[in-house]
């Protein structure tokens, strides 16, 4: 059985020192190694930004993409080999600007994979423009007098849309979102953790002390009971999504591939390409 | 007695035009008959006027008839739009319900028949369409039975008495012509049939049925016309080798998806028409740094934009060879018959895995949606070719934190590939400038060693591909080289027969391979010619540029062009090129 060890490599990431993206990276090598993965088993697809690099820094299969697409190429991957686990990982920017289309429509699918999203309000990479996620009067390069968009909810949204697992949590609670990681990756289902990671270069606002100062754990609220969709709509509600730990889990649900007509019980990349004469003759017979 | 005549029938849209052609068409292609069907329609579900226009022969027809014989009318607008077509013998039958008349100047013959009241007699007006076709069967002297295997098979399910009262509006539809009879019916008897069974498609379902004999197992799109019958039929038959279709919320999704499941293994096709290949562009461009196979397929409409996205047009060639931003191995092929398209989509797999790039695979809407009678397709050309694939490899262990030499600098520029899920295999793969492990290097020599590579790929690809360039050449000095893509080949070749017998020579080359260009094929071609013409749909000239570029000679260059929505007529090409000599 490999160790978390085991999924790491050599390269030294790019990022900021200080950076959340570090702890996600160190989760989801923890996370894969508890769940009993071996690294060949494992296909991390990330996005473009600060953390689409993050697909480099994890020693399992993974392919960096372009900006926005990392959820097509990841239910592409998962689609052609279903005994690989699929992690999706980017930040917000991706997921939830540009690749908004596909975040919503990656939901209603539920395809069995794990979206991990490092979202620190911000665009970092570019060096500093308002994100979908930045606050009302939030002021960045590219808006100067504070924002005048409001944020996306991307939990409510996720919730809205249909989604089978949601969860919140934030880079300096390594424990929590290792387990978060760890239960995604064994959903059966497409599931959304968004995860609360400061940029310390610049993000002055949400900053490690604003999370600690402002988020509620979802063990602290009396009774909270991650099965319950309406109760989960109106904690985010309450909190203005604020929240971290499991949001909601529906267990009952099938997955896509679950549902397919005539999918193949094996991987479908194990298919047998060649079709037999007789078979093909019954298709030619179809256009006489 | 004739050998040939051109058939077609027109209304309202949802009208049932589209089933009466088919009635008509494919009982005369299980007669032996050669078809070549030309639709016209536009981008609404119900009204406006369409037609179905369909040639019939004795001998092979790849192009749509200069004039018309016979015209099936169910409204007056029919008969406005489409009269002028016909040639002076020309026959109308049209619906008595809406009392026809024939446009002013049009001398033609025109039997008004009860299409509509023939039908409700019999129980229902849908029924109509059933008349049309006795009364077209009449007058090409075919007997009604002919129908009946066809009737059979669509309305069985409904029952036999509906078969039987569908075959009596047929009986009674033949039967009120041959009464209003004033001699014209035996001009258009049609000469006997060989009687051998071939197969009646269109385009895009072999486009389709060649990937699902070339092992594509997924494809990922989004509907749009003139390509969505690809999608259809693999979602109707791929069920049945385990793969399916994922209707993707977009184009982008559906090409990056197709990567995503081409670079985990499985052969995975997108399909889509211009205003899809835009959105795509960017994903090219991926597939082609990170040396991912991927199968696109360009039905091409009328552009830009919407533009005229039910029309022929040819106007994408230049967007398909040079899309994408930065610089990337690519191949685009453009097959000029159906056939060529079962074979080309195949071969399109193959290419796309064995140079580890990505394939586009041109059509237009004329090869994509004109159905026509089809040659035997051959089983044992279909072969599966998947390059330096490794599948189920054993490697050995690699040290820890090193990397699969995934892009690896070879000679030929190919490199060693293994799936995703691969023991000792891991390897990373990005769209960032990358090391032969796939980790991102921005260094100089690498990025000169690994864009060589890449570009290295398919040098040699117009040398070794089977049929780079379609050619009936056999003069050694021509007078006139014509040179087209995709489904300009019929009109172009009936063309060059009506210049041959006024004594012109004329040679044709019909571009397959369009990138990379096969330059010496084609400079051997064009070097033995008096004047090249060049036959595209579409206004800049797109096909004759890339010649001039990869062979030179513009000086004897000539282009005709065509972008008004229309396919070309034998007779344009023949006319025009006489004026360009």
């Amino acid at each position: 059985m490999a160790t978390f060890k085991e999924f790491r490599n050599k390269v030294k990431p790019n990022w900021c020192p200080g950076c959340g993206d570090f702890s996600v990276q160190a989760s989801i090598q923890r996370a894969a190694a508890n769940v009993g993965l071996e690294p060949e088993d494992l296909a991390v697809i990330s996005g473009i930004g600060c953390s689409g690099r993050i697909s480099g820094y994890i020693n399992s299969y993974g392919f960096h993409g372009i900006h926005g697409r990392v959820l097509p190429i990841a239910q592409g991957v998962k689609m052609a080999n279903k005994d690989l686990k699929v992690i999706a990982s980017g930040g917000d920017g991706d997921g939830f600007a540009i690749g908004m289309g596909h975040t919503v429509h990656a939901i209603r699918r539920n395809l069995d994979i794990t979206y991990i999203v490092m979202d620190n309000q911000i665009y970092g990479l570019t060096k500093g423009q308002t994100s979908p996620r930045s606050e009302m009067g939030f002021k960045t390069k590219s808006t100067p007098e504070g924002s005048i968009e409001s944020a996306v909810n991307v939990m409510e949204m996720a919730l809205s849309a249909g989604a089978t697992f949601v969860a919140q949590s934030f880079s300096s609670d390594l424990k929590e979102l290792t387990s978060l990681i760890e239960q995604g990756i064994n959903h059966k289902g497409f599931s959304l953790i968004n995860v609360f990671s400061p940029c310390v270069t610049y993000n002055k606002v949400n900053t490690y002390d604003w999370f600690k100062e402002n988020l509620v754990s979802l063990d602290d609220i009396d009774g909270y009971d991650s099965s319950d969709r309406k109760k989960a709509m109106a904690t985010l509600m309450e909190h203005n999504s604020l929240v971290k730990g499991l949001i909601y889990q529906n267990n009952s649900q099938q997955s896509y591939q679950d549902l397919v007509h005539g999918y193949a019980e094996h991987a479908l990349k194990d298919s047998d390409l060649k079709i037999d004469e007789e078979k093909f003759n019954n298709l030619v017979s179809e256009f006489m | 007695m004739v050998e040939q005549l051109s058939w077609k029938v027109g209304g309202q849209q949802g009208e049932g035009i589209e089933s009466t052609g088919e009635i008509f068409a494919i009982t005369l292609n299980r007669l032996g008959y050669y078809l070549y069907g030309y639709r016209h329609f536009s981008s609404r579900i119900k009204g406006g006027h369409t037609n179905n226009k369909i040639r019939v022969s004795t001998k092979k027809v790849r192009s749509i008839a200069d004039d018309l014989d016979i015209l099936v009318a169910f409204d007056q607008e029919t008969i406005d739009v489409n009269a002028h077509e016909l040639h002076s013998k020309g026959i109308v039958l049209a619906d008595a319900k809406f009392n026809p008349k024939l446009p002013e100047g049009v001398d033609v013959t025109l039997y008004a028949v009860p299409f509509t009241e023939i039908a409700t007699e019999l129980g229902t007006s849908l029924m109509k369409n059933m008349v049309a076709v006795g009364a077209s069967s009449a007058i090409m002297n075919l007997e009604c039975e002919v129908f009946r295997d066809v009737v059979e098979e669509i309305f069985s399910r409904k029952g036999e008495q509906v078969v039987a009262k569908n075959m009596e509006a047929i009986v009674k539809g033949a039967e009120y012509v041959r009464k209003q009879d004033e001699g014209s019916l035996h001009q258009m008897e049609l000469a006997k049939a060989d009687g051998k069974k071939r197969m009646f498609m269109i385009g895009n379902d072999a486009i389709a049925l060649g990937f699902l004999a070339g092992g594509c197992r997924f494809m990922a799109a989004y509907p749009i016309t003139p390509a969505s019958e690809i999608m259809e039929y693999m979602i109707k038959k791929l069920p049945e080798f385990g793969g399916t279709v994922i209707q993707t919320e977009d184009e982008i999704a559906a090409a990056t998806m197709s990567i995503g499941a081409n670079y985990a293994g499985v052969r995975t096709i997108t399909a889509s028409a211009g205003p899809g290949l835009s959105l795509m562009m960017e994903s090219i461009g991926l597939a082609g740094i990170t040396e991912t196979p991927l199968v696109v397929v360009d039905t091409q409409r009328g552009g830009p934009s919407t533009g005229l996205p039910t029309k022929q047009e040819q106007s994408d060639l230049m967007a398909m060879i040079y899309g994408t931003h930065g610089e990337i191995p690519k191949v685009v092929m453009a097959p000029s018959t159906v056939q060529e398209a079962f074979n080309d989509a195949v071969e399109a797999l193959n290419l796309a895995e064995e140079y580890q790039v990505p394939v586009i695979l041109l059509s237009d809407l004329q090869l994509s949606l004109g159905k026509q009678t089809v040659e035997p397709l051959d089983y044992d050309k279909i072969d599966v070719r998947r390059g330096k694939l490794q599948e189920d490899p054993q490697l050995p262990e690699l040290e820890k934190g090193e990397y699969f030499k995934r892009y690896q600098v070879t000679d030929d520029g190919v490199s060693p590939r293994i799936l995703p899920g691969t023991k000792n295999g891991i390897f990373h793969v990005t769209g960032v400038e990358h090391d032969e492990t796939g980790k991102p290097s921005e260094l100089a020599s690498n990025r000169k060693a690994q864009m060589d590579k890449r570009l290295r790929k398919l040098k040699k690809l117009p040398e070794v591909f089977p049929t780079p360039v379609h050619k009936d050449a056999k003069h050694e000095e021509a007078d006139i080289l014509f040179v087209g893509f995709n489904s300009t080949r019929g009109a172009i070749e009936e063309a060059k027969g009506r210049l041959e017998e006024e004594g012109y020579k004329v040679n044709h080359a019909q571009i397959r391979l369009v990138h990379p260009f096969p330059a010496s094929e084609v400079k051997a071609l064009v070097d033995h010619a008096k004047k090249v013409i060049v036959v595209e749909n579409n206004a800049t000239a797109q096909l004759a540029n890339i010649i001039k570029m990869n062979v030179g000679s513009q000086e004897k260059m000539d282009s005709l062009l065509q972008y008004d929505g229309t396919p070309f007529l034998p007779g344009q090409i023949h006319q025009r090129s006489k004026e360009l000599l």
